[in-house]
């Protein structure tokens, strides 16, 4: 197991009370919602951050506010830990727990409890899966915009926790821009609720705060999400170029220009030879770079964007266009797109960084990229969301070799600090975690990461909310 | 994702199989949001996942099965699900074979459970065994309510309550021998009798003998096939699994030998799969592995088989059929479009259920075995089939059908029945009047 990262050192007073606190939570929870057998605890000891694992105390999965508070309560009172958890597709660890920690997962909650058309509000449950909103109201023409890859299996309050965004997001925003309200259990198992069915709340705008806290501010377990009507039509058109260089200029140009498609995917060669295995969705295997750019509207709408955008992309040597055919077509190629990251396990285990950096130095970052990989005798595919810039370079090892894997977690954090240093950021979309959490003093001076740590006491004075994520281990205020 | 191994451990073909089935694993999740259990459950431990990583603990650490691993190892239906929406390739069928062999090998259970596995296993696939236990069941019908008061006994109370009301009418559809074609000859198959089906619904051999016989198709039905042994495989019962398909496989050889066979016919899809997968199964046995996957190769759904016929196309019948795929069939066989195409063009109207992936909860046993995740997974089904408002219901797996009947008042029917009447045959007795 790879062992760079480090983990707090477990709380003695908690790891001397196991018994006593299993005893204490069968009281607070049905025997369903209870995991604690040492073989049932294995299966959560990690997320997709698969490298690191840490077998938790014990696991609580509660069904409702008032059982999530109850726990809450019960772990303030005695200072255990606790690592929430949604479905588990973290790819920075933020679901990886402690064996001081009780994991709490929310996904015995994962009902959708009102859809208002009216005002375009669902509320739900945050165990409810990302997709599972979009399939509930489409039959009536909306959706929610926020598409991770992993839409089909996350959940909306682990989307909430990272801040998560998705390949559509560069016209409709992320989580944040589509999060109108939560429920929220503070650390002393408070309820409160944040925000409503409208844009704005009276007050601080704590919602934003709290979108993209990692877990550390509080347990939401229920959000009033947007929904958006359905476009008239949608077509993703495929962009093949000779080189990454062309098309990362062609993506820059395309929203210099002011055109502002619903997402512009990037898949490079390795990237789309993976892809292209499973889903079969027809990706031009003769480029080295490819754009999926989808537009959507009106047939007019869509075939005059598509025009300028077809234009801009002649100017950087495009190779072929293809426009999909049919529905089935379209879903094929964003299922392909969206299982990137799982298909490239048919070839190799993986790490998937998540650097964002200015669009005019996409082509520059790629390079470099390229380079830091080589240098540590690794390969690289990348597939991300060019549109805004929010690159996923794959690092590709084997890990049951322990140096190659130290290897690709050394060249991921070059690449990472080759964004920050490219006037970017550690991460886009997937949040901190443990994975980037070494690295926060590159992007922050010690003033900016002093103020995040100060509002992070402010509601958990003990630290005892997901606890090793996010800020470096040293330098943190004293309990 | 990484594995633990010693050379020693990879030096049994079994755990050399399952460690590279797991090295494919990148633990993403998105195999829970379409497993059955998970989404009924919200528990990591009944996912595919959560088996994977509970599997792989187990294997690594050469540790015999204990209850914790047991309990959800036995809740996973064998869908297949996963397989289906797993982007990484891991093929988890085999591995959760693995495991259920090594329970079998590794774990005691307790005493009541043994008793109703081994009456499973003594009665299901001897069609004469179960047609008189069928017998018993409707003598024993009125105790159901008794026995499901004790969790032990819970099992035996839903056997009872799946046995058809009334016994079916004798059939020789099941009778070895060659049936000519009327007209013509295309073409030359076998057809599994098999052995639950006969004895709860033989009119499914009989549609298919008849359409066949239309179509020029002359079809054998072998003298000494038996069960294709899927029950006992999916209970880890290794051996016996592997005897069946030794004995079938001999069968079928044959008659492979003798006239040749274009095909060997499936008519239900849980035993399909199986059928398909001899060739694994019997991989390790020199005197078998060869003819094993000949026979593996030869394995068609009717419907993959009447799909290569060319049937021409009919009017429309104003009968809306919601088509239920079966696991066996999307999962484990990956036909998801050849029925519905057929259905469609002997002009019925096709609609499909919503959340069409999710288990039906038949499952072989499982609804024996696993009543109340059972009855959770089939009260979904029935409510997202009703919603489709169809007449009939066709799908390709008895086991579907004897569950699915349970719980609805629309007819549910084989697709082949729908096919042989549109192409000629009798209207079947479960279409409504109008």
């Amino acid at each position: 197991m790879a062992d760079t990262i480090r983990f707090l050192k477990p709380r003695e007073a908690v790891l001397s009370r196991r018994a006593a606190i299993i005893a204490d939570l069968t009281d607070l929870l049905p025997p369903e919602c209870l995991v604690h057998e040492a073989r049932e605890l294995v299966p959560f000891e990690t997320d997709a951050f698969v490298s690191y694992r840490r077998l938790p105390l014990a696991v609580a999965l509660p069904k409702t506010t008032a059982q999530v508070a109850a726990v809450m309560k019960y772990c303030h009172r005695y200072g255990i830990p606790v690592v929430p958890r949604g479905a588990g597709t973290s790819l920075s660890g933020g679901a990886i727990p402690q064996e001081d920690a009780v994991v709490l997962g929310l996904s015995k909650m994962s009902r959708i409890l009102e859809v208002d058309y009216a005002n375009r509000t669902a509320t739900v449950q945050a165990g409810v899966t990302n997709l599972n909103i979009s399939e509930a109201v489409g039959i009536d023409g909306f959706f929610y915009a926020p598409d991770p890859s992993s839409q089909l299996a996350c959940t909306i309050g682990g989307n909430i926790g990272m801040n998560s965004g998705g390949a559509h997001c560069l016209k409709y925003g992320v989580t944040t821009n589509n999060l109108l309200g939560v429920k929220m259990v503070l650390v002393d198992g408070t309820v409160i609720e944040l925000g409503g069915k409208h844009l704005d709340a009276a007050g601080y705008d704590l919602l934003g705060l709290v979108c993209g806290s990692e877990g550390q501010l509080g347990i939401v377990t229920e959000a009033v999400v947007r929904l958006i009507a359905k476009p008239e039509g949608a077509r993703p058109v495929l962009f093949g170029f000779d080189t990454s260089e062309h098309a990362g200029a062609c993506v820059a140009d395309i929203i210099g220009s002011g055109i502002i498609p619903v997402a512009i995917e990037f898949m490079d060669k390795p990237a789309i030879e993976i892809c292209e295995a499973f889903a079969h969705a027809g990706y031009p295997l003769d480029v080295e770079a490819l754009l999926i750019v989808e537009v959507e509207g009106s047939e007019a709408e869509m075939e005059a964007m598509l025009k300028a955008i077809v234009e801009i992309a002649g100017r950087h040597g495009v190779k072929t266009v293809r426009e999909s055919q049919s529905a089935t077509e379209a879903a094929l190629i964003w299922k392909g797109r969206k299982s990137a990251f799982g298909a490239t396990g048919r070839i190799a285990d993986y790490i998937c960084m998540d650097g964002t950096v200015p669009l005019g130095k996409l082509s520059y970052v790629l390079n470099k990229t390229s380079e830091i990989v080589d240098r540590f005798g690794l390969r690289v595919a990348n597939v991300f969301h060019a549109g805004d810039g929010n690159m996923h370079p794959l690092i590709l090892f084997n890990a049951n070799d322990p140096e190659d894997a130290a290897r690709a977690e050394e060249a991921g954090n070059e690449i990472l600090k080759l964004c920050v240093d490219a006037g970017g950021c550690l991460t886009g979309e997937h949040g901190v975690g443990i994975e980037k959490r070494d690295l926060m003093r590159h992007q922050y001076s010690e003033a900016d990461l002093n103020q995040q740590m100060a509002v992070r006491s402010a509601f958990d004075e003990d630290w005892i909310l997901n606890p090793s994520k996010v800020f470096p281990l040293d330098g943190r205020p004293a309990a | 994702m990484q594995t633990n191994f010693t050379l020693a451990q990879l030096a049994d073909p079994h755990v050399a199989e399952s460690e590279q089935i797991l090295r494919r694993c990148v633990h993403c999740g998105f195999c829970t949001a379409t497993c059955p259990t998970y989404v009924t459950l919200g528990n990591e431990l009944d996912s595919p996942r959560g088996r994977i990583y509970l599997i792989k603990d187990m294997l690594e650490n050469g540790r015999a099965a204990d209850e914790e691993v047991v309990t959800h190892i036995d809740r996973c239906l064998s869908c297949l699900a996963c397989v289906t929406t797993c982007p990484s390739g891991v093929d988890y069928m085999h591995l959760v074979d693995h495991a259920r062999i090594h329970i079998e090998n590794t774990y005691r259970r307790p005493l009541i459970d043994r008793l109703i596995r081994n009456l499973l296993a003594a009665v299901l696939p001897y069609p004469a065994r179960f047609r008189t236990a069928l017998g018993f069941a409707r003598l024993g019908r009125p105790f159901a309510p008794l026995l499901k008061r004790a969790s032990a006994l819970r099992p035996l109370g839903a056997m009872l309550d799946l046995a058809p009301r009334s016994p079916a009418r004798a059939s020789d559809s099941a009778k070895p021998g060659t049936r000519i074609p009327e007209a013509g000859k295309r073409g030359r198959v076998a057809i599994l009798s098999g052995c639950a089906q006969p004895v709860l619904d033989p009119g499914i051999n009989e549609a298919t003998l008849r359409l066949l016989a239309r179509l020029g198709v002359e079809v054998v039905v072998p003298e000494g096939e038996g069960c294709c042994g899927a029950l006992v495989h999916h209970m880890g019962r290794e051996e016996q699994a592997l005897d069946f398909a030794r004995r079938n496989v001999d069968v079928w050889t044959r008659e492979i030998d003798k006239g040749g066979l274009d095909a060997i016919i499936i008519t239900a899809s849980g035993c399909g799969t199986t059928i398909k997968d001899y060739g694994h199964m019997l991989r390790l046995d020199p005197a078998y592995a060869e003819k094993a996957a000949r026979v593996s190769g030869l394995a068609k759904d009717i419907t993959e088989y009447l799909s290569t016929l060319d049937l021409p196309r009919l009017e429309p019948k104003r009968l809306n059929v919601a088509y239920h795929s079966a696991c066996s069939m999307q999962h484990g066989q990956k036909i998801t479009m050849a029925p519905k195409n057929l259905l469609k063009a002997a002009g019925f109207t096709v609609r499909d259920p919503g959340e069409g992936h999710l288990c039906c909860g038949s499952a072989g046993t499982y609804n024996i075995l696993q009543p109340e995740i059972s009855a959770q997974l089939k009260a979904r089904k029935v409510r997202n089939i009703e919603a489709t408002k169809a007449d009939v219901i066709a799908t390709g797996n008895i086991g579907c059908i004897t569950q699915i009947a349970s719980g609805t008042a629309i007819p549910i029917l084989h697709t082949v029945e729908l096919l042989d009447w549109a192409y000629g045959g009798p209207k079947p007795e479960k279409i409504p009047a109008r």
